[in-house]
């Protein structure tokens, strides 16, 4: 088995979940400049609804078929999580649309703490194992092994971010996304609703969101009511990485930020002769925004230069 | 804190004999409050409230971060995990080693000040946005760090922690003992609570103090404009730098205090949720206020043992069982106040006057 080449497949099936929950971030700041907080979260609880949902219809004896079960199991998490997204931005986040910059970032961390927690209550303190819907017997491609799920994992963020790019370029809504993401009043007098236009933003991105929680948790079998957090922070780092508001940007920030932490996790053992191992994999991740935000703050493909507070 | 409260009393201010009397009545008050609770509800609170004054020093430490500079710091229990893992270090038998604590004391405050340049030197030229997500990776890298950095050389002793840590003793006296002062007996939490106290109002002096000096009327510059602090002359680089490095100072002392008052030190005390709580605290209390914040410390380090006592038998009494834990209770209410805070009342339960009037001015 060629283990480098086993290190960059994972790297994409870990790189391409992070830049479909980065997408969430990444469209939040190009139009409000506004970190959501919240947003892993939000990935969280898409995984939790589609395993619940799952559980129960494996458990029924209707005998549904497995490709039925998954669609509706991912439908439920992209309907829950479109309509919390549009309840957070309005309760938590419009208010303070003109109030001073910390307010709207501390109420986005309350949301991401309320909502953790409520996760917890409804689902518990264990971890979840997700049903077994794919063979895990893995393909061997040139020494490395796949799985089915990991080809899905690929195929969905691939085709789920080109339906982005067209949304985003080709359509109404999407000329309007990008008005608004260049100047809100301007947008506005151009008889843009940037209210709507913003609620958009932030269903469109948890739909993403809920998808990427799906994905990501049945690739590690597992789902857990703290599972958000990390992955966003990662998928933030990886939408700085590729320059925050930049969509293009995130989805390479995201494949990056996969490659570099499953290579780094890799090898870090073998590099440090022993002194540093795999479980410092989350390090990585910090190390690469740091260094970003020292050396490049606009990120590899941001245009526009990060304006002082 | 009180001083102040006191002298808003418009009846006691034309009379500053009253204003003395006032401030003897509670210097005698919280003299004898540890005696008061510990016959009332009992020796654990005593110990809640002697926790409730370390909360006090960190949120103080971090109104100067957050409420002052205007930097938010989500990684903030970081310097309060160094502070106390490096009075750990120095004075337990995980390297033999047993320092005075007027030794560590100072020690650990400049650990922790360079951690907190290291972290603020690349970060603080950036928005204040970024510095928020910084600080929070800071945060559990630091708790990552200690949880694994007892192979291949044992350092911080991993997952389980340090244990059998020095107390503060003054003279050969333990604090931790029980001792006898003029016939009455003091036990080891009675006299950590003089000694928290004491550092709690020596925090609060210097926090009043810094808020009208040269650097502190710079940071509120920084905080309502940068550009405009910045035409008029602050080096804002470095004025920002000084922020997070006394900030952290402060989060250092508060958590050398704390291993010591437990003797006990592990990395699950140190996680993100504790951030959140202790920014909270800031930001219920009145951010940028210190004795507002001294309040939103107190309210919150104290409430939730409150709410531990009494969430459990209240929801059997209701639902003849616990639906949900008064931890996850806890956390639960913490979100929630922080964001109803921020949207109903977003200058905390006791804004500073300047921050009210602005707001007032503006609505």
């Amino acid at each position: 088995m060629d283990i480098f080449l086993q290190q960059i497949l994972n790297g994409l099936v870990l790189g391409s979940v992070y830049a479909l929950v980065a997408l969430g971030y990444t469209m939040v700041y190009g139009i409000l400049g506004l970190i959501n907080f919240a947003h892993g979260e939000v990935v969280m609880i898409g995984a939790m609804i589609a395993l619940t949902v799952m559980t129960i219809l494996v458990g029924s004896t209707a005998g549904l078929p497995v490709a039925l079960i998954v669609a509706l199991a991912i439908a439920a998490a992209i309907a829950v999580c479109m309509t919390l997204a549009y309840s957070i931005e309005r309760v938590a986040y419009r208010p303070l649309r003109n109030a001073p910059r910390l307010a709207p970032l501390i109420t986005a961390i309350g949301m991401s703490i309320l909502l953790q927690n409520v996760a917890m209550i409804i689902w518990g303190r264990q971890y979840k194992t997700f049903p077994r819907l794919f063979s895990s017997e893995p393909h061997t491609i040139a020494g490395a092994n796949i799985t089915d799920l990991q080809i899905v994992i690929i195929i969905v963020s691939a085709a789920l971010m080109a339906a982005l790019l067209l949304l985003v370029h080709f359509t109404r809504l999407g000329r309007a996304m990008r008005a608004t993401s260049e100047n809100q009043a301007i947008a506005g007098l151009m008889g843009v609703n940037v209210n709507k236009i913003i609620s958009a933003t932030f269903v469109i991105g948890a739909a993403l969101g809920a998808v990427a929680g799906v994905l990501v948790a049945a690739n590690y079998s597992i789902a857990h009511y703290s599972m958000g957090f990390m992955l966003g922070l990662k998928a933030f780092t990886a939408a700085v990485l590729g320059g925050i508001g930049n969509i293009g940007g995130a989805m390479l920030g995201g494949l990056l930020l996969g490659l570099i932490e499953s290579i780094g996790a890799g090898y870090i053992g073998d590099v440090t002769g022993g002194f540093l191992g795999s479980h410092y994999q989350d390090v990585f991740a910090f190390l690469v925004l740091v260094l970003v935000l020292v050396l490049r703050p606009t990120g590899l493909m941001g245009e526009r230069v990060a304006e002082r507070a | 804190m009180t001083g102040h409260f006191i002298s808003r009393l418009s009846i006691l201010k034309r009379d500053r004999r009253a204003v003395w009397v006032g401030y003897v009545l509670v210097a005698v008050g919280l003299a004898l409050l540890p005696f008061v609770v510990d016959n009332t509800v009992g020796r654990t609170w005593v110990r809640i409230i002697d926790f409730a004054l370390i909360y006090a020093m960190l949120a103080l430490g971090l109104n100067i971060v957050v409420g002052f500079a205007g930097l938010l710091d989500l990684g903030y229990i970081a310097f309060y995990a160094v502070g106390a893992y490096t009075w750990a270090l120095l004075a337990s038998p995980q390297f033999g080693l047993h320092l005075p604590f007027w030794l560590i004391l100072p020690i650990g405050a400049g650990v922790t000040a360079l951690f907190g340049v290291m972290l603020g030197a690349p970060t603080l030229r950036l928005r204040g946005d970024y510095l928020a997500i910084v600080t929070l990776g800071f945060g559990e890298i630091i708790r990552i760090f200690l949880n694994n950095l007892d192979h291949p050389i044992n350092i911080t002793n991993g997952p389980i922690g340090i244990n059998r840590i020095d107390p503060i003793s003054v003279g050969g006296l333990d604090l931790t003992r029980t001792h006898q002062f003029f016939g009455i007996e003091f036990s080891g939490t009675h006299l950590y609570y003089y000694v928290l106290l004491g550092l709690v109002m020596l925090t609060i002096f210097i926090c009043v103090r810094l808020e009208d000096s040269r650097i502190g009327r710079a940071w509120i510059a920084i905080r309502e404009d940068e550009v405009a602090a910045q035409s008029m002359g602050i080096n804002t680089r470095n004025v920002k730098l000084l922020a997070f490095a006394m900030g952290a100072t402060f989060g250092g002392v508060a958590g050398g205090l704390f291993a010591s008052f437990q003797g006990f030190v592990s990395p699950e005390s140190f996680v993100l949720l504790e951030s959140i709580m202790v920014l909270c605290m800031v930001v219920l209390g009145g951010m940028g206020h210190v004795s507002g914040v001294v309040v939103g410390a107190l309210l919150l380090a104290v409430l939730p043992e409150v709410l531990r006592s009494t969430a459990s038998p209240m929801q059997e009494q209701l639902f003849g069982k616990v639906i949900v834990d008064p931890e996850s209770l806890r956390m639960l209410l913490f979100g929630l106040a922080l964001i109803l805070v921020m949207l109903i009342r977003p200058t905390g339960l006791w804004p500073s006057p300047i921050r009210k009037r602005e707001f007032e001015r503006t609505d």
